[in-house]
């Protein structure tokens, strides 16, 4: 049996994987929710058609919107994870003992309920006492938090779909009011490598970066995100990426990884030419 | 009950389809083939699908088919007697109603805070107005309903009037007394003419506020295309037992096109039948997301979303709710203001902003998801534009001084005189910000200092003044 399944990049290009089997088809009230399971990427899920999450790739994510504000901000007590439903960013923050409470907010009951059913050890992360689960939209749950959180990180991938809401000025807006004087937030970028995503990624910047008055940009390379290069966007009230950032206090927790290191935080701050084109761009646009 | 089910036309469009006809006949684009271009816009189906009229297709100057039988399937659905599909957007079915009940010199009683085609419509049949003057909502800005007790005193003193015309609701969701209003009219003999541009929806869900048709009008014009969900500029005319049929079909063909696109009439059969089979659900939802709306926008103060509250048993006889209206002065910022930035900050373009309100289109379409957009962009607006509110203009309703019939005063000689010099002097064209395209000034009308006023302030925050025969609004005609 031949059974493929295609994540449509752009409308000429898709990645295919081959798939084993299906396991779980369903459509919950946002979005149609599929859970396959493959040689090369092992499971993974797929939400209106699109892969986002695979247990391949998937730590690529969790650590980098997880340790790179970590190893920058020096003391994070309250963080809130907005879209982070599989729990594999709750479960990194888990490993540092300082945070005190972690919101995690998940618009759909449905990618909670798979997660937890096919991805239990990553799931794990949303069964620690300080996370608090909360089913509601992003926009609506962060709009009347004023100064409450030292992090955000928007965990939601697609600027297109159902979360479109969560790339909006207005959301970027009530992030920059929920967040203390001090706080950041991290969120996905995209990739700047096709025409379309290109704009979108343009976008983004050009409304986080009139909002906060630190913005940058870093990058990780990702197999299944379109073109297998990503972006993330590092916002902030006060610390910067690399002038606050702490190596030695951050190796001295001697927390595991498998993709984030002391070097690698720098590295990824430094942007081929062309995206640092694309951002000077968006900063320069009236 | 016939079976609302039955689309008949959209079903003989697809019988149509299948037949595989070879077109001699026009559109000359020959079902596409002739301008690639076209297609790649619209696809392939589109534009298969507009034809010309033809046996099996009816014709809808002269329905005795398929379009005969989706009127009256539409007149069914919406209560009335006759229905007739229209393609000049409600505009034409407002005209038409006057059209079928005035002659040159016949007076009508109506708001002044009409539509403009519906003033239109007294420039070029002659008709003479009595304005209604409607009270206006010192705090918010706007006009109000048509007050009986007005209607009573305008009848009385205009009995050779022949109709009264009434918006129901308006814009921004106020309706009157509909049954009051026809029993006062009909007693007198006069007809009723209802603009229900913003109530087509009214017939499909109990809660709503009651329909032109159920409280016995004699004519209603519904635009479909807004809360009904057909393409932009079908429309449709509703008529009730008391109007003969046959002349109002003479009068509509009297300005109608004959080549009536299939893609607004298809479009009409099918809301029609979306209504009847799922409306009350699907008003019954929109009731709900709008509702919500109103309650998370009032949380974030400064911000006036105003609901049934307004209700007082005369201005404001009822008040559809899914009419989202906000009011924002005490953000220190115009409605236009507010409208600008939220389309070209936050990429989220509503129906219209005036000089102290914002109207948010909430429909059949919208998801709850897009409604946080919308009441997040608000809370944002509020942290990063909010400011001092003194020296803002109050938007009151200025009432109009008739001074010249439409008509008369439109086709007169007149001269061009720059807009801040012509106090005192009689408008003979139209004045108006669109939208809404309620007229500032009409033809006829006294120019006030208070018009001047308003249209500069108005020209300055932003609003889309147009009307005059001067393009960017300078000039004005007036009486020479």
């Amino acid at each position: 049996m031949e059974m493929w399944f295609s994540d449509i990049h752009t409308p000429n290009i898709k990645l295919n994987i081959r798939v084993k089997k299906q396991l779980f088809s369903e459509r919950s009230d946002i979005q149609q929710v599929d859970v396959f399971e493959s040689d090369d990427l092992g499971k993974f899920i797929s939400l209106d058609g699109e892969v986002v999450f695979s247990e391949a790739d998937e730590f690529i994510y969790d650590e980098m919107v997880t340790h790179v504000p970590m190893a920058v901000h020096p003391h994070v007590k309250n963080v809130l994870v907005i879209g982070g439903g599989d729990g594999g960013v709750a479960k990194e923050l888990c490993r540092y003992p300082e945070i005190e409470k972690i919101d995690v907010v998940e618009e759909d009951e449905m990618f909670v309920y798979v997660s937890r059913k096919f991805f239990p050890e990553t799931a794990d992360g949303l069964n620690d006492p300080r996370v608090n689960l909360y089913i509601q939209d992003g926009l609506k749950f962060i709009r009347n938090k004023v100064g409450e959180y030292d992090l955000i990180i928007n965990d939601s991938t697609d600027p297109f779909g159902p979360t479109e809401g969560l790339f909006t000025k207005e959301f970027y807006g009530s992030c920059y009011k929920a967040l203390n004087d001090e706080g950041i937030m991290v969120y996905q970028h995209g990739s700047p490598f096709y025409d379309e995503d290109e704009a979108e990624c343009r976008k983004m910047h050009r409304k986080v970066f009139r909002c906060f008055p630190i913005s940058r940009v870093y990058q990780a390379h990702i197999p299944t995100c379109s073109s297998g290069y990503w972006l993330f966007g590092f916002a902030s009230k006060k610390y910067h990426p690399l002038k606050d950032f702490n190596p030695t206090k951050w190796c001295a927790r001697n927390i595991p990884t498998q993709y984030y290191t002391t070097n690698l935080h720098t590295g990824a701050f430094m942007l081929p030419k062309y995206v640092e084109e694309i951002l000077k761009g968006a900063e320069e646009e009236k | 009950m016939s079976d609302q089910t039955k689309a008949p036309l959209y079903e003989a469009l697809e019988r149509f389809r299948k037949q595989r006809i070879v077109p001699f006949d026009v559109p000359g684009h020959k079902r596409g083939r002739g301008n690639p271009e076209l297609v790649q816009l619209l696809g392939e189906k589109c534009v298969g699908l507009d034809v010309n009229s033809m046996k099996p297709l009816d014709d809808l100057c002269h329905p005795s088919s398929v379009i005969r039988e989706a009127e009256s399937l539409a007149a069914e659905a919406f209560g009335a007697a006759n229905s007739f599909f229209m393609v000049g957007g409600t505009t034409s079915a407002v005209q038409s109603m006057i059209f079928s009940v005035c002659k040159e010199g016949d007076k009508i009683i109506m708001p002044r805070n009409v539509h403009k085609s519906a003033i239109n419509a007294l420039v070029l049949c002659g008709a003479i107005p009595v304005y209604v003057n409607p009270e206006v909502d010192k705090n918010l800005g706007i006009s109000l309903g048509m007050e009986p007790a007005k209607l009573e005193q305008a009848v009385k003193d205009n009995p050779d009037a022949v109709a009264v015309l009434v918006n129901n609701p308006t814009y921004y969701g106020i309706c009157s007394d509909m049954r009051s209003i026809v029993n006062i009219a009909h007693s007198r003999g006069m007809k009723v003419l209802a603009d229900e541009a913003h109530g087509t929806h009214f017939s499909f869900n109990d809660d709503l506020p009651v329909s032109a048709m159920s409280a016995g009008a004699d004519m209603s014009a519904v635009s479909m295309h807004k809360s009904g969900g057909s393409l932009t500029q079908s429309s449709i005319l509703l008529l009730n037992k008391t109007v003969n049929a046959d002349y109002v079909r003479q009068i509509i063909n009297l300005t109608q096109t004959t080549s009536a696109s299939y893609l607004l009439m298809s479009s009409l059969d099918i809301s029609r039948r979306n209504l009847a089979l799922h409306g009350r659900e699907s008003f019954r939802n929109v009731m709900e997301m709008a509702s919500y709306a109103r309650g998370e926008i009032n949380a974030i103060g400064d911000y006036y979303a105003y609901g049934k509250e307004l209700i007082n048993g005369t201005s404001v006889y009822d008040f559809d709710v899914t009419k989202l209206a906000v009011y924002t002065r005490d953000l220190g910022l115009a409605g236009i203001e507010v409208y600008d930035i939220l389309r070209d900050e936050y990429g989220i373009q509503i129906e219209f902003g005036d000089i102290s309100n914002i109207l948010a289109y909430v429909s059949i379409g919208d998801r709850l998801q897009d409604i946080e957009r919308l009441v997040g962009a608000l809370d944002d607006i509020k942290r990063l534009f909010k400011r001092d509110k003194t020296g803002m203009l109050f938007a009151e309703y200025i009432a109009p001084k008739v001074e010249v019939p439409p008509r008369k005063a439109f086709y007169s000689e007149k001269v061009s005189l720059p807009l801040k010099e012509a106090e005192g002097k009689i408008c003979t064209e139209f004045v108006m910000c669109y939208p809404p395209g309620i007229p500032v000034l009409a033809p006829g009308e006294l120019i006030t200092k208070e018009v001047i006023e308003y249209v500069r302030y108005a020209k300055e925050k932003g609003c889309n003044i147009q009307g005059t025969e001067d393009f960017s609004v300078e000039k004005i005609n007036v009486l020479r």
